[in-house]
């Protein structure tokens, strides 16, 4: 009787189009310099990366891996933020209050959902952390030096706009923590010269913090915002590698 | 015509070969310019032949034959290359000056039987090649050295967050109330810092002019700083200035979030508690 042969599932046609050459999952991959350099090269994600970095560039106290975990933070807060979309609407008005208890429904009914939210919290938190600390690194190592001098700058956009994400995502659980915290955040702007009144209006759409105000930072928050930081996000990246990779070694 | 048909000077060949090999060219770059130098030197030397082909490139162009229109452009390729490039000839130039052929406006056909795919060959003299002059440093591989490393960076992040987020809600406390302020109210942790300075100085100078300062002055450090060296011990003057500036950001966010209680004033959290939530 003839032995039936398992169809090679890496040799198919249909496994052979997605995983491009030099991809370790193809068939034939040789750990040879060629492969490990299409590997990166040939991997939409990876070749943010050049097929070779600097050693010294791999010493964790070098980095200590801040900006990729900034990277990373940001993609979580994106996934878990889009979960929790799913069940939160940006409303207020009295009597109805549907944000705060969108909140208590993701807490209690929803699947997962306290795991996102706290996710979701506490990865924002470590986020303006981890940029901040990625900002000091970057100090110490002189890395904003020539030719680097923009993507500097980009950097303190960057850490602005986390700062941005951060505060207006602050508000939306519509507690007496977020609109407070809020309150006192905002109130800074009162005192700008010549426009203060114009400036709160702006931040609030309105005298206080409002229902509007709640709207108008959703909006800022899950998609002006992310919009604009990832904008900038890919100019950083792509200056990293145009302005030679990784700085040093010191 | 081949390399053996062409008139050439052997004795300026062997020379200028010479002189290329003991400057430390390439072999294959050495023989051809030692080659040209050959064909220079032989031109030089008999500038009637020259001039009869010349001549003969001048009058074949305008008659516009096809056999000629293809013969002048390739006599004329042959006989140029006086593109300034003297300095490895080994006998001086007398090239004379000649004109390029008019064009005859025949576009030229395909070949019968000439492949769809065509090539391009470009003669370049080694003068011409733009030399990259970049260290090539000690560099490894991006796959698996650096991306391996990113990899468990980023899962013993994500399992902490999982466990820390498993073990510890984010506080939701009672429905938002505007008539209702709690005590103490305070802002983000990230803006404590700034809470901390409205104790002494005007909401202005702690809420406008500070922070535009920062970073406006975050901002413009790469443009201030223009001292070249990246050592550590070159930049005493800018590593000091920073740290001072973190750390008094660090401090002020410190005081603002532990030794803060109701009324914004002073307590000591170990006796009376810790005012702040995240």
């Amino acid at each position: 009787m003839a032995k039936i042969q398992p169809p090679n599932l890496r040799e198919s046609e249909v496994w052979k189009s997605i995983f491009r050459p030099g991809s370790i999952y193809r068939k034939g991959y040789k750990d040879t310099s060629r492969d490990r350099a299409l590997a990166t090269m040939n991997n939409v994600l990876w070749h943010l990366h050049p097929t070779k970095v600097k050693r010294h560039g791999l010493k964790l106290t070098y980095t200590f891996c801040l900006g990729g975990l900034s990277f990373f933070l940001f993609v979580l807060l994106t996934v878990t933020g889009i979960f929790l979309m799913f069940f939160y609407r940006p409303m207020a008005d009295i009597g109805g209050a549907q944000a705060y208890t969108d909140m208590q429904t993701i807490r209690t009914s929803v699947f997962f959902g306290d795991l996102m939210r706290n996710l979701h919290r506490w990865g924002a938190h470590l986020m303006v952390l981890s940029v901040t600390l990625h900002m000091a690194r970057v100090f110490y190592t002189g890395a904003y030096k020539p030719p680097r001098e923009f993507n500097w700058v980009v950097g303190v956009v960057l850490l602005f706009l986390t700062l941005g994400l951060s505060f207006t995502g602050y508000l939306l659980p519509w507690d007496q923590l977020a609109i407070w915290a809020v309150t006192v955040g905002t109130s800074l702007a009162g005192y700008s010269p010549f426009i203060a009144k114009q400036a709160n209006f702006l931040l609030l759409g309105g005298a206080i913090v409002s229902p509007n105000t709640l709207l108008r930072w959703y909006v800022l928050h899950v998609l002006a915002l992310p919009f604009v930081l990832v904008l900038f996000l890919s100019v950083h990246f792509w200056r990293i590698r145009k302005d030679g990779g990784i700085s040093g070694p010191l | 015509m081949t390399w053996e048909e062409t008139n050439k000077d052997m004795g300026a060949y062997q020379q200028a070969l010479d002189a290329q090999t003991s400057s430390g060219a390439d072999s294959r770059v050495a023989e051809g310019r030692a080659r040209r130098a050959a064909v220079r030197a032989y031109r030089s030397e008999h500038p009637e032949e020259e001039a009869a082909h010349a001549a003969q490139a001048r009058t074949a162009a305008p008659a516009g034959a096809a056999a000629a229109a293809g013969a002048a452009p390739a006599a004329a390729a042959a006989a140029s290359g006086n593109g300034g490039s003297v300095a490895v000839a080994a006998a001086p130039m007398t090239a004379a000056v000649r004109e390029a052929p008019l064009p005859t406006g025949n576009i030229p056909t395909p070949k019968k039987g000439a492949p769809d795919k065509h090539r391009l060959l470009a003669i370049v003299p080694p003068e011409g090649i733009q030399r990259v002059e970049r260290e090539q440093g000690d560099r490894v591989h991006t796959w698996p050295h650096l991306l391996i490393e990113e990899f468990i960076a980023m899962a013993i992040l994500f399992a902490g967050m999982l466990i820390f987020s498993s073990l510890i809600n984010a506080p939701l406390r009672e429905l938002a109330n505007p008539n209702l302020t709690p005590n103490p109210s305070k802002a983000p942790w990230y803006f404590l810092g700034l809470q901390e300075l409205l104790r002494y100085f005007h909401p202005m100078v702690a809420g406008i002019v500070i922070p535009t300062f920062i970073l406006v002055g975050l901002a413009a450090v790469p443009y201030v700083d223009r001292n070249p060296s990246i050592k550590p011990g070159d930049r005493k003057v800018a590593i000091t200035l920073f740290t001072i500036l973190f750390m008094f950001g660090a401090i002020l966010t410190i005081i603002g979030s532990f030794f803060r209680g109701p009324g914004y004033n002073w307590v000591w959290p170990w006796t009376q508690g810790v005012f702040f939530e995240l």
